[in-house]
């Protein structure tokens, strides 16, 4: 691959505010902003925080019967989503392993998706081969921008009185600032807050709405990174992957109970078998008690010296102040309160399994 | 006491055959907020090129390399309580440590803050 980078509607935006720019998934990104990682996180907790998460893939489903056409490849009830509402789901391989986590949305008249940035490419051709009937169409020409914190609901609320009436995993269409958006009470940094499709001819100026008011500060992949570690949320390719199967990442809350009694999606067999009988390893939060933080590949060591897993993803917490991590411990071992080793350079850091998430999710239900 | 720089973004100060040694306020603001530092202890002795540290930042981790050999004489023991000093000033108070230096001749190799700022443009 020697494809530039690609560059969101938000670009300009983001070089205007001194954003510094990387290479993510193909597309040029801002990581942080002057602001720096720890302040954009606390504005983010505290008041709010605009990121573009324009990278993500946007997708709209027409046809007959879409919901219960995705049930054939996700374990959500989509077919019973009603309208106005979201639901958080994956695609799963025939294995029962994570294909990509979604978000699905019942739009009346279509259904709107969006997938993480790097899986585009696999996401939208799986839903044209198996989605029969079923006009499956990529957005290119919106922005999505993601509003997240305490202050969320002014700051968007200002703008688009509608907003306000929404609740936690809830999408309307309305106006902000003369145009037609998409606004989805939902996001990943657990916080209260919106993700806001857009035209992308107004993406820059609906933007600088957003961050006239006081309250809100523009945020980057950085801080959106520690956000949604301290909120128990995985990332695809750290903590999920095409091995990982739903139960092991502890994400059984995502598959609603008639899709786990009835099946009826790609890998069930093992879904269901993890169900009744326990997977041989799960997600847990894992705390390491010295101020060293444990990153991606760290070996986790059972009080007894024995290798009982690895981190999938680990930083400083900016607002537990001290290093956060999550990870994966073998069948037998993961109770909260359990302690282990974490061996970070050769060393070994005492560390105890948490409950996630770290920080308490603030969702408006 | 002359100060030098290393191309892995380091100054040391050196009185006679010790030294003080931290990285540059060039490096810090590359790093990001440091979260953590791991330390060598005194008495520990290395060699030019070898890790002599790590410094965590919120998003990674980067070693620290020894510009020449030496040993450690003190580790500065305020960066395990206040890790954030090394953005406020990493040419000040938050050096990370005292080195006795083995060989005075491998300064030569160092570059002055002329040689230094050219480097990092």
């Amino acid at each position: 691959m020697t494809d530039a980078p690609k560059r969101t509607p938000l670009y300009d935006l983001h070089v205007e505010l001194g954003g510094k720019m990387v290479d993510f998934a193909g597309w040029e990104m801002p990581v942080q902003y002057p602001m720096g990682i720890m302040g954009e996180h606390k504005q983010c907790r505290e008041k709010a925080a605009l990121f573009d998460v324009s990278h993500m893939g946007q997708v709209i489903l027409r046809g007959d019967n879409v919901g219960e056409k995705l049930e054939t490849l996700c374990p959500q009830a989509y077919a019973t989503l009603k309208e106005g509402k979201a639901r958080y789901g994956f695609f799963t391989n025939e294995d029962g392993g994570i294909m990509d986590d979604l978000i699905v949305s019942n739009a009346g008249d279509h259904y709107f998706v969006v997938v993480n940035a790097a899986l585009r490419h696999q996401d939208i051709p799986h839903m044209q081969a198996n989605l029969d009937g079923v006009e499956v169409t990529e957005i290119f020409d919106r922005a999505l921008v993601a509003v997240q914190g305490p202050k969320a609901e002014d700051v968007v609320g200002e703008l688009c009185p509608a907003a306000r009436d929404l609740k936690f995993m809830e999408t309307t269409v309305a106006e902000i600032g003369g145009v037609e958006c998409r606004i989805s009470r939902l996001g990943y940094t657990g916080e209260d807050g919106y993700e806001i499709s857009i035209p992308e001819a107004d993406a820059i100026r609906v933007s600088k709405l957003f961050l006239a008011h006081d309250d809100c500060q523009p945020a980057g992949l950085g801080a959106r990174d520690s956000l949604r570690l301290e909120a128990g949320l995985c990332l695809y390719g750290n903590d999920i992957d095409q091995s990982t199967s739903p139960i092991e990442a502890s994400l059984s809350w995502a598959i609603q109970k008639r899709r786990k009694e009835e099946g009826g999606f790609p890998g069930a067999a093992r879904v269901q078998k993890e169900l009744a009988e326990g997977a041989a390893k799960k997600l847990v939060g894992i705390k390491p008690e010295g101020r060293a933080p444990a990153r991606q590949g760290v070996e986790v060591q059972c009080a007894e010296g024995n290798t009982i897993g690895a981190i999938t993803s680990g930083s400083f917490g900016p607002t537990v102040g001290s290093p956060v991590a999550m990870g994966y411990v073998s069948a037998g071992h993961g109770e909260p309160g359990e302690k282990v080793n974490l061996i970070i350079r050769g060393k070994a850091q005492p560390a105890e399994i948490v409950a996630l998430p770290f920080v308490t999710q603030n969702y408006k239900r | 006491m002359a100060t030098y720089y290393s191309e892995d973004h380091e100054w040391i100060t050196v009185e006679g055959d010790t030294a003080t040694l931290g990285i540059t306020q060039h490096a810090a603001d590359q790093l990001g907020e440091v979260v953590f530092v791991e330390q060598r202890e005194a008495g520990d002795e290395f060699e030019k090129g070898g890790e002599i540290g790590v410094i965590e930042s919120v998003k990674a981790a980067s070693e620290i390399y020894a510009p020449l050999d030496g040993e450690v004489i003190e580790a500065n023991e305020a960066l395990a309580d206040n890790p954030g000093a090394l953005n406020e000033s990493p040419e000040g108070d938050a050096w990370i440590y005292k080195i006795k230096i083995a060989d005075t001749s491998q300064l030569d190799d160092l570059m002055d803050l002329d040689g230094y700022k050219a480097l990092i443009g």
